[in-house]
């Protein structure tokens, strides 16, 4: 019986196997660039909001203190959208006729409140406390960016939970003094590793219990 | 698939219980006969210490090997629904592919919505409690109700009321889902067509003036007990500006029996309040006053109170309980006798004379024997001033006015027992009431009916005819207000929408007399009406808001000058100041004669019926509550149905078995109902729950169960003698979950007497040598099954907070309230009957219910069970994806969102207390797809889809709330701040959770009691709750009868005999 395949035969099956492994693995590396990658995690993505609301232009150029707005960031898992009173209480006097500033006035008016898009959204099933971060010395820029230099709202980190787990493990790396919390910028930071574990026993900051399950998911 | 699917499947499987050949050999309904001889002769030879659970665990059943074999019955793993198998896997298949394209991609876009004007005090994360009350019965009791952002999400007990001290029932905690039942009536509707209030109006304005000039003839209100202050002072103006007006009341489950009683030894209506918290002795005729009583939470509080065992010259009180039908007073009595209804009086009358009541006379009951009368009574002249004996509210005024008669005899009164001024708006005879509106309405006296809550049509006895001459054109006008569009509603001219209590303002009385502004907490959901509104419309004035009305009310009472801070105080309290029951001075003119109209309810001979209230669905008014219909009956266990409770006696001689269909005759109406064999049913009495068989429910109460209203008789509603029972040949499936989750062969249950524990503390130990109760974590020195890699144990790390819990199962009285308040929690599922028939059910928490001694009278055992946090967990060693690990402060964390439901945990679990998602048992009866439902979840508690494991988690979303709040400002936690859910609706605190590692925690305290020990702990798992053994009181006399002899296969001539050794059957 002759010789059915042909012996370069050999070289391609022997190409196909290990061709066909290296395409497996470039795919799968490639799903995890994907999975990484501001396609799907959003960061830097901007959304349309009903307003084009810029932090930068209320945080640095104006001084508002973050507090002003999220009112309840402090006490509650949830840090506080302002109501559109808080919105007015300004612009009931500065920029009361700006087009821009319309569907505020108009939410005013009717009472119907505005509906803006989430730009920092966890899955339901992450239960995260903004009030025990604010506490602990976890300035709102070590998740948020540099919102003061903003001026449209995106996200700076992916909120996945490898970068919660980043802090969670190692909470050194973004803790800093309570009173530059609510400050951006590198003066806010604690400038050496022996500050920070200082800030840490001080804040009363207990890792072992950072990592277990039910602390964000219950 | 679907649950369309599940449905039909149910109905298919219960077909085939209905069909007789089928029925063999079926797990799912059972088996047919149990060897009687066999079962009676296994328990007698048992040691005193061997527990039960059921028929099928002692007749050792196939179906019962199956429940112990398997974590889930057998066929619970098995595909069942009418999808086919070729049909499945081409979904799989499609839907695997989907999910591999769609599975990646990015979260969907969320709005924010934030205020436009922020309400003060309302913070998005924080939840606010109100205090408000809830009704049943009339009667209040003070809640405390969470509200997540506007939404009423939880139910607990108000502290300051007298009713709750801070607990609650089952029914005060299902309350809530009531309240989002997508059912309820959404709609004015007139002659079954959507209709307006206003033409509702103009309607009634039309018949106003014509009632009005006849002085209000032919007006007729119906109510159910009125304990509000204002709804009886708007009757109250109605009657006076219509004198021919009349106003009737009618309470299915009322309390007639007990107002007459107080009418025949005093001559007037008076409330009687128990003080158990003052009680040595309590003597219980057939009265269960752990439930259902107005009142009762209150009364376990402080019964319990009395018998908890704190150190080593601990005390307890005695109960005596002798009741027909297995009842939560009876499980938790020292002596408990069976006993049928019609015995009682002659029991309360040989009581009544031997204590020296002299108008007694000297009755003698049959089944009652001389020794432990005798017993009784020395208890009772040992403990005069400190005892109570207690008439059950089914039984007849006779027999409450003997217990009168009885406890002035015994100097109670003033001490023990109070008499006030009646907590109702009207005391009067309900049965005589609806009796009277009936006659007029057949007469054609009756022109415009207004029927205020309650559902008459369905719940007044069949042979009243209400429904009948409700339609009978005679009527011209009748209107309903109610929830629901349901049975009443069916047959008026007019159905007016309800507003739940927990949507309307109000006002309400306690059991002892104490009021409470009941306050809304969301605007009615359907438009509801309150009563009040409606009375105002009758009274003329249309436009005025029931908030007005309670105002001015109460305005009236309290004067101009101080009402407004008397007004908040009132509401934010809960509780209206010095409202209490004034003392009434009350003379005992009772001759001791049977009055004429109970002599008929005794004559006659042959089987007896005892109607009850339901535990789960009280008198059909909870008929749509998932949550209370798949709850588990406190002794039967039985789910989604009720059924007639026979004795095994009377199923030895009938040939019956669990689910056979008998035909039940009284008074010559007929009922077909499945009977369901309770140990310890009294012997000639049969019994059956009310509430059941409602044909306008809703989707889950409707067509559920079988209407015992149907074949009640309309005098002595209770009881009823010459019952006839014919078997019919035909089954029906009951689902009961008492072989579920089972552990058999354990030494799961420990008990012993006071008597044990006083002569030595560390009595328990004495069976078991090998176990230290220094520490509980490690009471064996066994070699471990789960070593670490040294071959040891780590030890606990010393972390602030080592959560524990501790059960006290002397203070348990099964009465479920912490099954409801963990679901209602833990947004966990309901599953419907034909689910919990494969072991399915969801509740994290279960009550297992256990028998020692002999099938005519066991002592019954409540051991409430949930996941018992192992420090050692086996299950967390099987999880191949870590999806359940351990935390740092000793939790046995579920991690939803990494299970991949292998159920390897579940099977690996000892106690059977993990619960999986097979199907998606949110969207049963199509309850995804209803808006209302989703604002009931506790938003801090993830919803769990299918495929998912889950288990108690300690309530860790108010650990972790705790947590929070106290580390940051740096300090501990202190005792009491975390309350799990059960415990928090316990009424007698026998749930205690805490801090391990505080040696000051009334948790660390207990678990170094020598009664505490670990189920199961033997295995090595060393669980974080653990249960104290519980301890029971009884008569020395009575127990120092104990022989130790086997009790013989006892003819009936024996029974005292028998009675006597049943008492010490479960002593050691």
């Amino acid at each position: 019986m002759p010789q059915v395949f042909h012996p370069s035969m050999n070289t391609f099956s022997k190409a196909t196997i290990f061709g066909a492994l290296f395409v497996l693995i470039a795919l799968a590396f490639v799903a995890d660039r994907v999975e990484r990658s501001p396609y799907v995690t959003e960061v830097d993505v901007f959304r349309e909001q009903p307003v084009p609301f810029s932090h930068e232009h209320h945080v640095s150029g104006l001084g508002i203190d973050c507090r002003y707005c999220h009112t309840t960031v402090e006490t509650s898992a949830f840090a506080g959208l302002p109501a559109t009173e808080v919105c007015m209480s300004c612009h009931s006097q500065i920029w009361k006729d700006s087009p821009m500033l319309e569907p505020v006035r108009e939410s005013f008016r009717t009472g119907k409140p505005l509906r803006w898009t989430r730009v920092h959204d966890l899955p339901d099933f992450v239960y995260f406390n903004h009030s025990i971060h604010i506490a602990k010395g976890i300035g709102c820029e070590s998740c948020h960016g540099r919102v003061d230099q903003m001026p449209l709202m995106r996200r700076a980190a992916s909120l996945q939970m490898a970068w919660c787990l980043d802090c969670h493990e190692k909470p050194e790396g973004a803790i800093r003094p309570k009173r530059d919390v609510f400050r951006f910028g590198p003066e806010a930071r604690p400038v050496s590793h022996e500050d920070a574990l200082r800030l840490m026993k001080d804040h009363g900051v207990e890792t072992e219990q950072l990592l277990d399950c039910w602390t964000c998911h219950r | 698939m679907s649950q369309h699917d599940g449905e039909r499947a149910s109905k298919e499987l219960l077909a085939g219980c209905m069909d007789d050949a089928q029925a063999d050999g079926q797990t799912a309904c059972g088996a047919r006969h149990y060897d009687w001889q066999a079962i009676r002769a296994r328990l007698s030879a048992a040691s005193g210490r061997e527990y039960w659970r059921s028929f099928e665990q002692l007749a050792d059943t196939a179906a019962f090997q199956d429940y112990l074999r398997h974590e889930f019955p057998r066929q619970a793993g098995e595909w069942m629904d009418a999808v086919g198998r070729r049909h499945f896997l081409k979904l799989m298949a499609a839907s695997l592919g989907l999910a591999g394209s769609m599975g990646c991609l990015r979260q969907p876009d969320e709005k924010i919505v934030p205020y436009v004007r922020q309400p003060e005090e309302v913070v998005p994360g924080k939840p606010l409690y109100f205090a408000t009350a809830m009704t049943l019965g009339g009667y209040a009791t003070g809640t405390l109700v969470e509200s997540q952002l506007g939404r009423p999400t939880k139910i607990e007990g108000n502290p300051d009321h007298p009713a709750s001290l801070g607990a609650t029932d089952a029914f005060t905690q299902a309350a809530v889902l009531s309240l989002y039942d997508p059912d309820r009536s959404q709609t004015v509707m007139h002659r079954e067509r959507i209709d307006t209030w206003s033409s509702f109006l103009s309607a009634l304005a039309a018949e106003l003036p014509a009632l009005k000039s006849r002085q209000g003839r032919g007006l007729r209100i119906l109510t159910e007990t009125v304990t509000s202050p204002t709804l009886a002072d708007q009757l109250r103006a109605l009657l006076e500006a219509m004198p021919e007006a009349r106003w009737h009341q009618y309470e299915p489950c009322g309390r007639d029996n007990v107002r007459a009683g107080a009418k025949l030894a005093f001559g007037e209506y008076v409330d009687t309040i128990y003080r158990f918290d003052r009680a040595d002795v309590v003597v219980s005729l057939d009265a269960d006053f752990l439930w259902g009583m107005p009142g009762s939470v209150r009364y376990a509080r402080d019964f319990v109170d009395r018998r908890r065992v704190a150190g080593g010259d601990a005390r307890m009180n005695r109960l005596f309980v002798f009741e027909s039908t297995p009842g939560l007073a009876g499980a938790i009595a020292d002596h408990r006798l069976p006993i049928q209804p019609s015995e009682v009086k002659p029991l309360a009358r040989a009581l009544a004379g031997r204590l020296g009541v002299e108008a007694a006379g000297s009755d003698m009951p049959a089944n009652v024997s001389q020794k432990l009368l005798e017993a009784v009574v020395s208890d009772l002249k040992a403990h005069r001033g400190a005892s109570i004996v207690i008439a059950g509210d089914g039984q007849p005024p006779l027999v409450h006015a003997l217990a009168h008669a009885i406890n002035g005899q015994l100097d109670n009164v003033g001490k023990t027992i109070e008499y006030v001024e009646p907590a109702e708006a009207r005391p009067e005879d309900h049965a005589a009431s609806i009796k009277a509106l009936v006659d007029d309405m057949a007469a054609g006296e009756v022109d415009l009916l207004v029927i205020l809550e309650g559902n008459p049509a369905y719940n007044t006895p069949a042979s009243l005819g209400f429904a009948k001459h409700l339609v009978n054109k005679r009527v011209k006008l009748a209107v309903h207000l109610s929830q629901h569009y349901d049975e009443t509603s069916f047959l008026c001219h007019w159905h007016i929408p309800a507003a739940h209590f927990l949507e309307s303002w109000g006002d309400a009385r306690a059991f002892d007399g104490t009021a409470s502004i009941v306050q809304p907490l969301i605007a009615p959901l359907y438009g509801g009406r309150t009563a009040h509104e409606l009375m105002s419309v009758l009274l003329g004035e249309a436009d005025q808001a029931t908030f007005e009305t309670l105002q001015k009310y109460w305005r009236k009472q309290i004067g101009e000058d101080d009402f407004g801070r008397f007004w908040r105080k009132a509401v934010h309290d809960g509780v209206v100041p010095e409202t209490k029951a004034p003392a009434r001075n009350v003379e005992l003119s009772f001759d001791g004669r049977t009055p004429q109209a109970e002599e008929q309810i005794f004559a006659g001979g042959g089987l007896e019926i005892v109607f009850t209230p339901d535990p789960t669905v009280w008198d059909g008014r909870f008929a749509n509550n998932g949550w209370l219909q798949e709850l588990a009956k406190p002794l039967t266990k039985l789910t989604w149905d009720n059924a007639v409770y026979i004795s095994p006696r009377l199923a030895e001689d009938e040939q019956l078995a669990n689910g056979d269909m008998v035909e039940l005759t009284v008074a010559e109406r007929k009922l077909d109902v499945p009977v369901w064999i309770v140990p310890g049913q009294a012997d000639g009495v049969i019994s059956l729950s009310l509430g059941y068989g409602r044909s306008r429910a809703g989707r889950v109460g409707t067509g559920v169960g079988f209407d015992a209203y149907a074949i009640r008789p309309t005098h002595a509603a209770w009881f009823a003698k010459g019952v006839e029972l014919k078997k019919t040949g035909r089954r029906y499936q009951l689902v009961v979950t008492q072989d579920h989750h089972s552990m058999q062969g354990r030494d799961v249950v420990q008990f012993g007497t006071l008597d044990d524990f006083q002569r030595d503390p560390n009595f328990l130990l004495a069976d078991h040598p090998s176990k230290s109760r220094e520490d509980s974590h490690r009471p064996f020195d066994l070699p471990s099954l789960y070593p670490d890699e040294k071959g040891s144990f780590p030890e606990r790390k010393e972390t602030d907070n080592a959560w524990g819990m501790v059960i006290d199962q002397t203070a348990c009285i099964g009465c479920n309230a912490c099954v409801i308040a963990c679901q209602a929690e833990n947004n966990t599922p309901i599953v419907g009957k034909e689910q919990v028939s494969r072991g399915r059910e969801m509740q994290w928490l279960r009550i297992d219910r256990y028998y020692v001694g002999d099938i005519d009278n066991p002592d019954t055992y409540f051991q409430p069970m949930l996941c018992v946090q192992c420090e050692n967990a086996p299950c967390e060693l099987v999880c191949p994806v870590g999806a359940t690990v351990h935390s740092s402060e000793g939790l046995n964390q579920m991690v939803y969102n990494r299970c991949v439901g292998t159920r390897y945990c579940s099977n690996n679990c000892p106690y059977k207390v993990r619960r999986f998602n097979f199907l998606n048992y949110e969207a049963f009866l199509h309850y995804d797809t209803e808006p209302q439902l989703a604002m009931l979840r506790n938003p801090d508690v993830t919803v769990r889809s299918r495929g998912v494991m889950e288990k108690c988690s300690f309530c860790v979303q108010r650990i972790q709330e705790a947590k929070i709040e106290a580390h940051k400002v740096n300090r501990p936690i202190a005792d009491g701040e975390v309350l799990t859910a059960c415990q928090q609706a316990c009424p007698t605190r026998a749930i205690v959770f805490g801090n391990l590692n505080d040696p000051d925690s009334e948790v660390a305290r207990l678990k170094k009691s020598p009664l505490n020990y670990g189920v199961l702990a033997e295995l090595n798992t060393r669980p974080r709750t653990t249960h104290l053994a519980r301890l029971r009181n009884p008569h020395p006399d009575l127990a120092a009868h104990q022989t130790g002899d086997t009790p013989s296969l006892d003819p009936r001539d024996q029974k005292i005999d028998k009675w006597l050794k049943d008492l010490e059957g479960g002593e050691t």
